[in-house]
């Protein structure tokens, strides 16, 4: 089944005199589970597609359908729901709440969805034991080192078995070994918990990690093609 | 049950995170709620002072003279004629002190007259007075500075006030010869002996008043048994609204008698009372204008430089709703900050005022006006307490309702490539 079905997916800009195609009329399809990067330069429309899929930007046409629910069609408000309880992002900047602790920031997102005390407790510490950050519940973000900080946004998308993981540049300010540590991670994610991941990154390091490669320019996917999976 | 148990931690999560929220920016924190601070202890006082001052004018000028409730016949108030008595105003006043022992009770009698020393005349009032009661109703007793003040029921003597005393050119001792209309229209006049001159502060209650025995008085003004009014005084003000019915009751035996509280029978004082209320609230409502401002400024400036982390709060699928009530949270605990050490500190300076006393320049003269003590000292209650810095609360909340509104209008993508 499809985890995600985009169609004919159009975002324009306007800059001055100048239109700039965020989207030109993409359309692919994702399948569940699968594990995929998004590749291309600066201005591609790698971030622009992450934002559709995710309900973050209006299209100005086109169909996005996850698990076969019309995301395009959405008001606000079922959108954050979705993005609440069905998809999960890491940013390239980690984007923790500075005054939680990690613990704190990994169980905010399931307390708003309404998980029970215990529940959310457990799931948070097995989740950054996951990720490798046992012993590390209590210190807030600026306490913890760039990979340490974009671990914790990790166990803070992917806590509440989200079905749909977007990671924009997750790993632009990270060193190699954390950069190899968290694709490591995310490529265990993807297999354990048979969640989707698409990554958008430039870097090539990254994109060898996935089993599906989709290349982009101009807001157009002139690439589109399956590697070796991780 | 579970719902409740929910939301109750939600809302834990959120008070912990609004609380550190706030301390982000510790000396802008510390600014806000110090401006909250000083209006607070500034409203504390200067409301406890105001409500000290009411109340000392209100029970000088009720205490003086007129009681703080009076039984009379209905219009005497309005057109004061001899023919409108309260008859047997002895018995009645009896009765009322039987019902309400608790408080001091006074039966009076009034006349206008033309008295005359050796020397002078002139107009002035006498009023009949029972010696042994009038001091629990009245001050004037005690403000004798020159003699003693009336003792017996029904001797000829006259009480009277420093100005008058020196218009006439009498002193304690001397006789004094007045001519008045009695009851019946008949004339009344009488020789009575200056035993007491009474110096109350009011130039005009000095000149223009004089006290004789009720008994006395009615044989001279053919009054038989009867009197003008009863007057009534108990030890707090605020015993009087729970008073007017049940002594209506009392009173009912005799037609056409009413009960007058002291806003009936002094409204010019409550009016004094609503216009100095009314011009100090005008400063007081600058100043928390000014402080809701501060307030509004904290937390502008709060949400706008949070924009990008309540971007990515709301790409994670957290709706505009939960964050403005996070910053309501934050304003609400900061505006409860300086609404408490407000109110400790502001109770701690009025509660020392409040036992010593206090004065500002020009006192002097407005005191002497109601006959009040040039010392004031602020009403330590919890109305006044809190009346200032609650509205200044609640300002502060309002102040935060515009913060709160941009977050609604905040877009993630937009929001998230804030700087």
């Amino acid at each position: 089944m499809s985890a995600v079905i985009c169609t004919d997916l159009c975002k324009y800009y306007q800059q001055g005199d100048a239109v700039i195609k965020g989207l030109d009329h993409v359309s692919l399809e994702i399948e569940q589970g699968a594990f995929i990067c998004l590749s291309g330069p600066s201005g591609s429309g790698k971030t622009t597609l992450l934002n559709a899929i995710g309900g973050l930007d209006s299209l100005d046409s086109g169909e996005i359908s996850i698990d076969g629910e019309r995301v395009d069609l959405l008001g606000k408000s079922a959108l954050a729901d979705l993005r609440l309880k069905r998809i999960g992002f890491v940013f390239q900047a980690y984007n923790l709440i500075p005054v939680l602790s990690a613990l704190e920031n990994v169980e905010f997102v399931m307390l708003v969805q309404g998980v029970s005390a215990v529940e959310r407790k457990q799931r948070s510490y097995n989740i950054l034991r996951e990720v490798g950050l046992e012993g590390m519940e209590d210190r807030r973000p600026d306490q913890l080192s760039g990979g340490q900080q974009q671990r914790v946004a990790v166990a803070r998308a992917i806590v509440s078995q989200p079905r749909l993981v977007l990671a924009d540049e997750p790993t632009a300010n990270l060193d190699s070994q954390s950069m190899e540590k968290l694709m490591t991670l995310f490529c265990e994610l993807n297999r354990m918990h048979k969640i989707t991941f698409l990554i958008a990154s430039h870097d090539q390091r990254v994109i060898a990690w996935a089993g599906r490669s989709i290349g982009m320019e101009d807001g157009r996917v002139i690439r589109d093609e399956v590697q070796q999976v991780c | 049950m579970t719902v409740k148990r929910q939301n109750g931690r939600a809302f834990a999560l959120s008070f912990r995170l609004a609380w550190r929220n706030i301390w982000r920016q510790k000396r802008r924190t510390w600014l806000t709620a110090l401006a909250m601070i000083f209006s607070n202890v500034l409203l504390v006082f200067m409301i406890s002072l105001q409500f000290g001052s009411y109340e000392m004018m209100i029970n000088n000028t009720l205490g003086l003279l007129s009681g703080q409730v009076q039984v009379q016949r209905a219009g005497y108030l309005e057109e004061q004629k001899m023919r409108q008595v309260v008859d047997n105003v002895d018995e009645l006043a009896s009765n009322i002190r039987k019902r309400f022992p608790e408080a001091s009770v006074a039966a009076r009698a009034s006349a206008f007259v033309l008295v005359s020393s050796a020397e002078r005349s002139f107009a002035t009032q006498v009023m009949g007075v029972e010696p042994a009661h009038e001091p629990g109703v009245s001050s004037i007793p005690g403000l004798v500075a020159q003699g003693r003040y009336l003792i017996a029921p029904d001797a000829a003597e006259i009480v009277i006030g420093r100005v008058m005393a020196r218009n006439l050119k009498v002193i304690v001792g001397d006789e004094l010869t007045f001519l008045g209309s009695g009851r019946d229209s008949s004339i009344a006049a009488g020789v009575v002996r200056v035993v007491g001159i009474f110096d109350s502060g009011s130039q005009d209650l000095d000149r223009s008043l004089a006290e004789l025995p009720l008994g006395y008085f009615q044989d001279i003004f053919m009054m038989h048994d009867g009197g003008h009014t009863i007057a009534l005084a108990f030890d707090k003000l605020s015993a009087v609204p729970e008073v007017i019915e049940p002594l209506s009751v009392v009173i009912g035996e005799q037609n056409d008698l009413v009960v007058l509280d002291w806003e009936a029978l002094v409204p010019g004082l409550k009016q004094a009372i609503q216009a100095d209320m009314t011009s100090a609230w005008f400063m007081y409502g600058v100043l928390i204008i000014l402080v809701a401002f501060s307030v509004l400024n904290t937390q502008l400036m709060s949400v706008l430089e949070r924009t990008r982390e309540f971007g990515v709060i709301m790409a994670l699928g957290i709706k505009p709703r939960r964050l403005a009530l996070l910053v309501l949270l934050e304003t609400f605990l900061m505006a409860a900050l300086g609404f408490l050490i407000g109110v400790l500190l502001g109770s701690l300076v009025t509660g020392y005022f409040s036992q010593v006393g206090f004065a500002y320049p020009g006192m002097d003269e407005m005191a002497a006006k109601f006959n009040m003590s040039a010392l004031m000292y602020p009403a330590m209650d919890p109305f006044s307490l809190m009346l200032g810095p609650s509205v200044v609360f609640v300002f502060c909340l309002f102040a935060a309702i515009y913060p709160t509104l941009k977050l609604y209008g905040l877009r993630p993508v937009e929001a998230m490539r804030a700087v």
